[in-house]
């Protein structure tokens, strides 16, 4: 027989669990918290990152809305102004471009648009990027669209540990969050503390220390390139792997220590390259650490294409064998090749 | 003195007060009252023709269902128990009629005689269409919500300006009514007198919300009248139904009286995709009930009763259905060839620098595993 103790600090949770523990802990805590969007309610949502919170706080708190992105995320603008704290499902990444116009039109310049006086402590949850054999429609990075849009933060977490704390952060946060979701991270187990915050939002975490090559990444990402960074730990190079947790804020200090220390740097990302997040961080390694480079910043990415149908996803995202090549390329002899740049020497 | 908007009264556009059935759950025949229009008994061999659809639909469906299981498909979202509106509306249409299907119309494309297997492709996963459109005038099935209507109203406009005789054919669910899009879609079409016809299936579910949490409105029919369209409401399990209001839909439309909608009251038998748990949200008791207004047994009690159908005929019927089956089986089961390379081919029609670069990193990547024999 035993009696009811109170949950254990420190649980395993999988990722989809630790965003329902925050949920479930940020609503507890504040009654202003509401969730809400499409089959979020009974279902659960269909990843079930919902399950059990009408169920545990009623419908009026975590509910059901008609089938409307740009309803669903206006709607949230409006119980901003009534003092709610709305957190809000996008079922999926490519799902949440009609929705695009009230998140970049409204929530991002909201605060900006009044002068500061209305503020919009909303949280946008993405479910977002590829890696499960998703349909079309279903895999999109989206990320860059809101990076893009100055007035929005942006969070990508890729542990459980970091889903629940930095969801926790998100809610509490005065401006709104877009909660950047790596599907494929669903699924993944770790112990999760909850009686003490995790490290900080907007620092970014040296996930394996190493000292020839930076690899920095984020989300959907980040498990691939550990491990990228296992194989090639076997050829000789020692590589670390540096996760962003947030794309804004961006933590520069991790990133520029890392790479002055290495001297040469990939930026790993499902997203396709062309102006997106990793060139972003490409310039501006270039800007701050110009000297400390020996060879230039190179990214591997997604293919230039809209993502693909699933049997041809393993194709398309950044795999191993492209980081490899990628750590190949940095100008290990004194011969620069440049050849893989564009640039015909 | 007041005056409307336009010099029209609302009473043109209104559905009849009750969905227009024909044909009751018993395949007894129903006699007409207070419909807005007179909708008469389609001709024998029309009912014939579509409950022999019927049959094959529901096989193909079945089939693709167990597909799934088996993994072949990634996901099968199944219109069991809706086959008089997959297959009702597509053997009125001609083949001259585009049509913009969603996720869920695989049995109206097979009923349209696209391939099977071209039609299974998107669910497939070995490409995002199967099949030309083109060449079909069917548009490649739509996942993003009601996104595909304005393209439906587009193209019936484009329609009425090459002066065609040809509709174009929108299908919708009851959930993805309230977006954004389902509402730019009918305004468009109606300000542009296009011959569009949208075909709202609402079977009462949108993956988990009932249709009492996407709207207040009395019918989903009325949607169309505050934009000034004509509209209908229908048993959607009628087959006979089904046909006669299409009918009146294809008249209006053809006759340049601008768009219609069609409301048909149905009800999806499986979950929404096998990715979905049904039993969350909806009882047992509610998907038993209406087993009871299976579309294909009431046409076929119906033309049974008059000596339109005997057993020998279903059987024959039953026996292509199961052709079908075991062909369409014995083609999924066959790994599709995936060409990677073809990922560069229709990026651009005129392709750029960028993709060409992807393409020879791929390339070069393809050899090299091939040089090491992987
Ligand atoms: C813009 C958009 N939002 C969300 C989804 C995810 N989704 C796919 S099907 C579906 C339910 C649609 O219900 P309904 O319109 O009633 O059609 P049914 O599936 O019942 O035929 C949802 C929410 C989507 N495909 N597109």
């Amino acid at each position: 027989m035993t009696t009811l103790e109170a949950p254990a600090a420190t649980q395993t949770l999988t990722f989809s669990k630790a965003i329902n523990q925050a949920l479930r802990d940020a609503m507890a805590h504040d009654d202003n918290v509401l969730m809400f969007g499409e089959d979020v309610g009974v279902l659960g949502g269909v990843f079930r990152v919902t399950d059990g919170l009408t169920k545990e706080f009623g419908e009026e708190r975590c509910f059901d809305t008609p089938l409307a992105e740009s309803g669903i995320v206006g709607f949230a603008i409006g119980l901003c102004y009534t003092g709610f704290r709305p957190v809000v499902e996008m079922q999926f990444d490519a799902f949440a471009y009609p929705a695009f116009e009230q998140i970049a039109s409204h929530v991002a310049k909201m605060h900006n648009r009044t002068n500061g006086s209305v503020s919009l402590p909303m949280v946008i949850r993405v479910p977002y990027a590829g890696g499960i054999g998703g349909v079309e429609h279903h895999c999109d990075s989206s990320e860059g669209y809101y990076a893009h849009t100055p007035g929005l933060k942006v969070y990508t977490p890729a542990t459980p540990e970091d889903a629940y704390w930095m969801l926790r952060a998100a809610i509490d946060d005065p401006d709104p969050v877009v909660f950047m979701e790596p599907k494929v991270a669903y699924w993944n187990k770790a112990d999760v503390d909850t009686s003490a915050p995790g490290q900080p939002v907007g620092e970014a975490a040296v996930r394996r220390p190493g000292k020839d090559v930076t690899l920095i990444t984020y989300g959907p990402s980040l498990a691939i390139s550990l491990k990228a960074a296992a194989a090639a730990a076997e050829e000789g190079w020692d590589v670390e792997v540096i996760d962003l947790r947030s794309i804004v804020p961006l933590d520069d200090r991790t990133v520029m220590e890392s790479v002055r220390h290495t001297g040469r740097c990939i930026v790993v990302s499902e997203a396709q390259e062309f102006a997106g997040v990793a060139g972003e961080l490409a310039a501006r390694i270039t800007e701050q650490c110009f000297h400390s480079l020996a060879a230039p910043v190179l990214r591997v990415s997604g293919l230039p294409l809209p993502y693909p149908a699933p049997m041809l996803e393993h194709t398309y995202l950044p795999g191993v064998d492209r980081i490899l090549d990628a750590i190949e390329r940095l100008q290990w002899d004194d011969e620069p090749d440049l050849t893989h740049h564009g640039v015909q020497s | 003195m007041q005056t409307t908007t336009q010099d029209v009264a609302v009473e043109a556009f209104l559905p009849s007060p009750r969905p227009v059935q024909l044909i009751d759950p018993t395949g007894a025949e129903v006699t007409q009252e207070g419909t807005r229009r007179p909708y008469a008994m389609p001709t024998a061999d029309r009912l014939q023709d579509v409950w022999r659809h019927m049959v094959l639909g529901r096989r193909f469906d079945l089939q693709a269902t167990a597909l799934t299981k088996q993994g072949r498909l990634a996901v099968y979202p199944s219109s069991r128990g809706q086959e008089a509106c997959q297959v009702g509306v597509m053997r009125s249409l001609t083949t001259r009629d585009w049509v913009f299907p969603t996720y869920r119309e695989s049995m109206a494309l097979v009923t349209r005689g696209i391939d099977p297997v071209e039609v299974l492709t998107l669910l497939r996963g070995s490409a995002h269409c199967g099949y030309d459109p083109m060449k079909h005038r069917t548009a490649a099935q739509c996942t993003p919500l009601a996104t595909q209507l304005v393209h439906a109203a587009g193209t019936a406009d484009g329609l009425r300006r090459r002066g065609e005789d040809s509709v174009a054919l929108g299908f919708i669910g009851d959930g993805a009514t309230s977006e954004g899009d389902f509402h730019e879609a009918l305004n468009f079409a109606a300000v542009f007198d296009a011959p569009a016809i949208f075909f709202v299936q609402n079977n009462k579910y949108a993956i988990s919300v009932p249709l009492s949490k996407q709207t207040k409105a009395p019918s989903l029919a009325y949607k169309a009248v505050g934009y000034g369209m004509a509209c209908e409401q229908v048993d959607g399990n009628d087959p006979a139904a089904v046909l006669a209001v299409m009918d009146a839909a294809l008249r209006h439309c053809r006759g340049g009286s601008g768009p219609f909608l069609i409301e048909a009251h149905t009800y999806r038998m499986d979950a929404h995709t096998n990715a979905d748990d049904a039993s969350r949200y909806r009882s047992g008791d509610e998907v038993t009930a209406w087993l009871d207004r299976d579309p294909i047994a009431r046409l076929e009690a119906y033309l049974r009763a008059r000596g339109l159908l005997n057993d020998d005929q279903a059987n024959a019927v039953r026996q292509e259905a199961e052709a079908l089956a075991t062909d369409l089986r014995d083609r999924m089961n066959v790994d599709p060839q995936v060409d990677p390379m073809s990922l560069f081919d229709n990026v651009f029609s005129q392709s750029t620098p960028q993709v060409e670069q992807a393409r020879a990193m791929v390339r070069a990547e393809l050899d090299a595993d091939q040089e090491e024999g992987r």
